[in-house]
């Protein structure tokens, strides 16, 4: 399988902010394949954030064409936007963003309520469990973000992102606020993911322990890409005393 | 979004911060139980006053006779002698918006009982009916007299309480024999109490007796004696003489002079005729009605004057009733301003929310939440707050009620158009207050909202 997943053809991506026009990216063209494991990363500043948002159909180019399994989005209006996002794309971010005061099987139900499928409540009660039990929290099922810690909780996130069943996961500094036994964990269940269920994963990262365990690495720099290696082989073994990564950098917008 | 996910998420994001939740909804239950409880209040106090015009005859209806006038002389009037009983059984036949009918005949003579005497406010002579359209068929002991007692003018009385209590000396006085006006009565009837009317008159110094016994036993001769007629005249009877202080104006008849001039017209007409309409919208027709038939009956070619005129007591009924609609109608005025109160502190508590839940709302994008799903679920929240707030104000306003009938003892009145307006208005309230903030939330850029701190 390996046909396209993302396509991108020249996007640009202009802020203006009063006056002046910002060029944050400056002609991105790239192929994703399904079932691809890409590291995006880049220097605070480099656009990387904002291709993200891009990908995930959370704004729109200023101009060029993107292709998301094989349908052109970047034209399409907010509403078709956020259909595509709630079944074909899961997210995965830094601070996790658990609703607070909710169970975990909550949370992982919850993205369902966009979901204009027949799914019974019994059906989708019973896939939430089994995500929660692919992520190893079968336990933890009736916890609220209080009681879980941070890989727990990210991994909540993860079953959250995967619920829908996407082609695609992105996360955005996903390990960004765990140490690195949690980061091996998370990182673990990403490759098994992509290796098991044959997602897509499409991280952003400045660690390159993290970077180093996508077996494709585009790197960008001022709003273009600067280098797009391929791996081969399996990935490094993990630093253990990587220190928890800076604070993601804050992109203007 | 179907409704049932929409009311989950809604309650779900309510329960989270259960007491925020609470002191938001306060507002709105203070401000329903607020508009509950003095709708009740007022509905119960205007039904109270209406409960005591109906008493003294909210639907009643007061016929007159006109004026008689004979060569452009007036008399005044009362003074036609046209109306007559049989006209008020033709209106009680004829006219479909009338309910009751009694012919009425006043006096005001003296009533002895043993060594006791008084003068009630009301003498009056009429037929049972009189009772029905009084609205005071119940009687506290013996029975109204009869219809063959109007016919054959029998010396039976009903008598009020106030007439128990100052010549029986709170005796019962069924069967016991008075005197009007030196005319033996037997006591038949006590009536129960009814009060002063609006104008303070005590309505329990009555007495009560056939018409025709009142008209040519009590207050005139059978045959006519004065020109006028008006029965309410004093006229002499045949216990003149026994009183030494009447002195006679003319000298009196001899049998000999009454037999050479015989009187033998019998007037049959009455004081005043009394009737009730069916209902209280139906005064009016019951005025055309009763109108059209007595003209017709009196022989009145079209252009000539009524010779009778027809009054009822709606004109003070509507001044009263107005009096206590317009201290309702302030009273619920302040209660919808503290309803407008609680609106403002719905959406000042939405609005907080709002900017609290940013992230939030971010992260509900961000999985697929359209921006009118978004608003759907803030109006939603803010509806369902309101309702609840409704509701529980609705009990808070009807206990408050029950416990000033309670302890205060005023009447109340529960009105299911309150409690539905109540419920709509409350609704609506959550609608128009919690639209801001939900549009604002609706409005949020996905990317910003995710990274708000």
């Amino acid at each position: 399988m390996n046909d396209t997943l993302v396509k991108l053809n020249d996007i640009r991506r202009t802020f203006r902010v009063g006056e002046i026009s910002v060029h944050v990216l400056r002609g991105i063209s790239l192929t994703i394949e399904r079932g691809a494991y890409v590291a995006l990363t880049g220097s605070s500043g480099s656009g990387k954030t904002t291709l993200m948002n891009l990908l995930g159909c959370l704004d729109r180019p200023t101009s060029g064409e993107y292709w998301l399994d094989g349908v052109e989005v970047s034209r399409m209006s907010s509403d078709a936007r956020a259909m595509i996002r709630n079944r074909k794309i899961g997210f995965v971010f830094q601070n996790f963003n658990l609703l607070p005061r909710t169970t975990a099987l909550e949370q992982v139900m919850m993205p369902l309520a966009y979901t204009n499928t027949g799914l019974s409540e019994r059906d989708a009660k019973a896939r939430a469990i089994d995500l929660l039990k692919m992520v190893g929290l079968g336990e933890r099922m009736d916890h609220r973000p209080s009681q879980l810690s941070g890989g727990q909780q990210q991994r909540v996130a993860i079953a959250r992102a995967l619920i829908n069943q996407p082609p695609v996961l992105f996360a955005d500094e996903p390990t960004g606020n765990l140490d690195s036994r949690t980061t091996a964990e998370i990182l673990e269940m990403f490759d098994r993911l992509n290796r098991a269920e044959g997602i897509t994963i499409i991280l952003v990262t400045h660690d390159p322990t993290v970077a180093g365990h996508a077996r494709r690495n585009i790197r960008l720099r001022d709003g273009m890409i600067e280098s797009d290696t391929v791996r081969e082989g399996p990935p490094p073994p993990l630093q253990s005393h990587s220190a928890p990564a800076a604070h993601a950098e804050s992109q203007v917008a | 979004m179907t409704i049932r996910k929409t009311l989950g998420t809604a309650v779900r994001a309510l329960r989270r911060n259960i007491t925020r939740s609470a002191l938001t909804v306060l507002g709105i239950v203070i401000g329903i139980a607020a508009v509950i409880a003095m709708m009740e209040i007022g509905k119960g106090s205007s039904g109270s006053i209406s409960r005591t015009i109906a008493s003294m005859g909210a639907n009643n209806l007061l016929i007159f006779p006109g004026t008689a006038s004979t060569g452009g002389v007036s008399f005044g009037g009362g003074s036609s002698l046209t109306l007559t009983a049989e006209d008020c059984d033709a209106i009680l036949r004829e006219c479909s918006a009338i309910a009751a009918a009694a012919p009425l005949v006043r006096a005001r003579p003296q009533i002895v009982y043993q060594d006791k005497n008084w003068v009630p406010t009301f003498v009056y002579g009429s037929t049972p009916a009189y009772l029905t359209v009084r609205d005071w068929s119940q009687l506290a002991d013996g029975d109204i007299f009869t219809d063959a007692d109007v016919r054959n003018a029998s010396r039976v009385c009903v008598v009020g309480q106030t007439l128990v209590r100052e010549l029986f000396g709170g005796q019962n006085p069924v069967g016991k024999e008075i005197r009007v006006k030196n005319v033996a009565f037997t006591v038949v009837g006590v009536l129960t109490p009814k009060g002063a009317n609006a104008f303070g008159m005590d309505q329990d110094d009555i007495l009560l007796a056939p018409w025709t016994t009142i008209k040519y036993r009590v207050s005139g001769s059978s045959t006519a004696s004065s020109t006028t007629a008006s029965t309410a005249t004093t006229s002499s009877n045949s216990a003149d003489s026994t009183f030494p202080g009447a002195k006679a104006v003319f000298p009196a008849q001899s049998s000999t002079q009454s037999a050479d001039a015989p009187m033998p017209v019998r007037f049959a007409n009455v004081d005043q005729v009394i009737m009730s309409a069916t209902a209280g919208d139906q005064i009016r027709p019951a005025i055309r009605e009763v109108t059209a038939l007595l003209r017709e009956r009196h022989r009145l070619q079209p252009g000539e004057p009524d010779d009778f005129s027809i009054r009822d007591m709606t004109e003070s009924a509507n001044a009263l009733a107005s009096t206590t609609n317009m201290m309702t109608n302030l009273l619920l005025a302040v209660a919808l301003i503290s309803l407008v109160v609680g609106g403002v502190g719905i959406m000042n508590i939405m609005l907080v929310s709002v900017t609290e839940r940013t992230r939030e709302i971010g992260l509900r994008m961000a999985v697929g939440a359209r921006s009118r799903d978004i608003l759907r679920q803030f109006l939603t929240e803010a509806t369902l707050l309101c309702l609840i707030g409704g509701l529980l104000g609705l009990a808070l306003g009807r206990g408050a009620a029950l416990m000033v009938q309670k302890f205060l003892r005023w009447p109340i009145e529960s009105s299911v158009e309150a409690i539905i307006a109540s419920i709509v208005v409350s609704a609506a309230v959550g609608i128009v207050f919690g639209f801001y903030p939900a549009w604002k939330a609706s409005r949020l850029d996905p990317i910003e909202a995710l990274r708000y701190e």
